[in-house]
């Protein structure tokens, strides 16, 4: 497939390979997302979804290839704090939030700033801090939690905590790997809704399994299998593309 | 961390310090309540042991680093303060030699080796007693945290740490006098160590240093560096990503650790007469772990309380049944493993908030 110009594009993606003791994980995968775009990107099981994130966030260095954020950094030569820093947040699929903080503490560590011991070392809390931290409970839901340890939340609750912690990061781009897993219908519909809100300001590239979730988003669909891209545009397209349904149903 | 808890363990502390103080130095021997200089300088080990124990529960439970080879840093803050007490014997050796320390001219050293320079000024040998345990852990804890080594491997390598500390000290060439170690001190700060204001003043030293170190550490934790790395201590990964470095956060806190071993080392040795190679021993650092887990990992308050409670316990079983001290010590560990996971103190506080009519903290 062809791949428009870097320039203009929030993250870029091109050839990128990583293989894992002779398994390819990726297999020269590309991928341009613009900037202010919410991406869905689907796929069977191994087929590189949480890979890619992983490769997006530094934690996994690919074989060849160029990951390109922005006009021309690239993150392929950067370690997960400075990409973090850099504006890129990521949410894991089990929800991983700090379980003896509290809700407000859990929002505080991520708030966007000083990161150094040296500053945290003698932090205090300003009413700037008070207030967006306010703001993003206000967003996520939470604020009558608040006071409540992390690890009491719910299952739901500790996904939306999290989504909150990486708003409170104030990403450019927010990676979000299956964020309704394991969740209530009610909750789903209400995590799609937060994730359009998100999605106002910031870029956001969601990776799911679920095909009604994906649909209830609206968003381009990206399908990933074997480490590529397989198909590509609303999910009307792609689920009516014969390779998909071969790869979700052929076999 | 519970406020009160700390607070009523520094009253305690230096009330009770003060109190042995008086009751050793204003009341005669015959006097019922009168407390004998052993026991002073019983106690006041005891507060160095409970120094190296809140220095290893501030890496262990608050930063997940399980370091069994904490005690090396006690030992060479104990080296340090005892390569002092040494240059202050002077003439008084049984060679009379005013510069060479007893054992030095034993094995015909003719000089003073470089590094026993300057520790005749007690300020030197006091900060060294800080800074050489500070310097080993930042190299030891930057190459290991920068490699991401962590859990059950960091644990050996501390091990290995204190272990190869322990060869190294029991050469006679290394110059810290081998096997013997340094002992037969005579006096400190031109203060004689067998005076019985000596001691006192020793044991007051040791509390007012152990509370410091208290406040210092409970400063630490309830920080929002100390909310980092307790975030660091769980979810490692997630702190990564948020944009922290963990490896910086852990290495701080390695170090600061690491003085305050040294400083409780350095504190020890004048009290216990002698410092020798088996102090960097790997079951002395097993046995700190022992009396954090006992009192209560990731409490601070609580690991004072098991090192003083397991020593006290060591002497009483030592002098009482010496051959079972060992099973009793592994039977604590079984059991406060499986049935205190919160150690002493966790069951205290738990206790607490049970009552009818308190509400939580």
């Amino acid at each position: 497939m062809t791949i428009g110009p870097v320039s203009g594009s929030l993250l870029y993606l091109n050839g990128v390979s990583v293989s894992f003791d002779g398994f390819r994980a990726i297999n020269n995968l590309s991928l341009v997302l613009e900037p202010g775009e919410m991406r869905a990107v689907i796929g069977p099981n191994g087929a590189g979804k949480t890979t890619m994130m992983d490769i997006i966030t530094g934690k996994t260095r690919p074989d060849e290839g160029q990951v390109i954020f922005g006009a021309e950094t690239d993150l392929t030569r950067l370690d997960e704090p400075a990409i973090a820093a850099l504006g890129i947040g990521r949410k894991f699929q089990k929800p991983t939030v700090f379980e003896p903080h509290t809700v407000w503490d859990n929002l505080l560590l991520a708030l966007a700033g000083d990161r150094r011991p040296r500053f945290t070392l003698w932090a205090r809390e300003t009413s700037e801090e008070q207030d967006r931290i306010e703001e993003i409970l206000a967003t996520i839901r939470l604020g009558d939690l608040r006071r409540m340890r992390a690890g009491d939340l719910s299952h739901g609750q500790k996904q939306w905590l999290e989504i909150g912690m990486l708003l409170a990061q104030e990403p450019q781009l927010l990676l979000v790997d299956e964020p309704v897993a394991g969740m209530t219908d009610s909750e789903t519909a209400q995590t799609a809704d937060l994730l359009r809100e998100i999605n106002r300001t910031r870029s956001v590239v969601v990776v799911e399994h679920d095909m009604e979730f994906v649909r209830a988003l609206g968003v381009k669909v990206t399908v990933l299998h074997e480490g590529s891209v397989l198909s590509e545009g609303s999910i009307d397209h792609v689920s009516a593309d014969p390779k998909v349904i071969e790869v979700y149903l052929g076999r | 961390m519970n406020r009160f808890s700390t607070n009523l363990c520094i009253a305690l502390i230096l009330g009770g310090a003060a109190a042995m103080a008086l009751l050793n130095l204003a009341t005669a021997p015959e006097f019922g309540l009168h407390v004998p200089t052993y026991a002073v300088s019983l106690v006041g080990k005891y507060l160095c042991y409970a120094i190296l124990a809140l220095a290893l529960d501030l890496v262990w439970g608050y930063a997940g680093i399980l370091s069994l080879g904490h005690a090396a840093f006690f030992a060479i803050g104990g080296y340090a303060m005892g390569m002092y007490l040494m240059r202050q014997i002077g003439t008084r050796g049984v060679y009379g030699n005013a510069i060479l320390p007893d054992f030095m001219v034993f094995l015909n050293y003719k000089e003073l080796p470089w590094y026993w320079h300057g520790f005749d000024n007690p300020l030197f040998a006091l900060s060294m007693a800080l800074i050489v345990p500070a310097l080993i852990a930042l190299v030891f804890g930057y190459l290991a945290f920068r490699s991401r080594v962590s859990g059950v491997y960091l644990s050996i390598i501390t091990q290995a740490l204190t272990y190869a500390l322990l060869l190294a000290f029991f050469r006679n060439d290394m110059g810290f006098g081998g096997n013997n170690g340094l002992t037969d001190f005579k006096d400190m700060f031109g203060l004689r160590l067998q005076d019985d204001n000596t001691r006192v003043g020793l044991l007051l030293a040791s509390a007012i240093m152990l509370v410091l170190c208290l406040l210092v550490a409970r400063y630490v934790v309830t920080s929002r560096f100390g909310r980092v790395l307790i975030a660091v201590r769980d979810t490692e990964a997630r702190t990564r990503f948020l944009g922290y470095r963990p490896e910086s956060y852990k290495l701080f806190v390695f170090v600061l650790s690491a003085i305050m071993a040294g400083i409780g080392g350095a504190l020890y040795v004048p009290q216990v007469g002698i410092i020798n190679p088996g102090e960097f021993s790997p079951a002395n650092s097993i046995e700190a772990v022992i009396w954090v887990a006992v009192g209560g990992r990731g409490t601070l308050v609580g690991a004072i309380l098991g090192a003083i409670l397991v020593n006290a316990g060591k002497t009483y079983f030592t002098g009482a049944f010496p051959e079972i001290w060992l099973f009793a010590l592994g039977f604590l560990f079984i059991l406060v493993t499986l049935l205190l996971p919160k150690g002493v103190l966790g069951l205290l506080q738990s206790k607490r908030q049970a009552k009818p009519g308190e509400s939580k903290p």
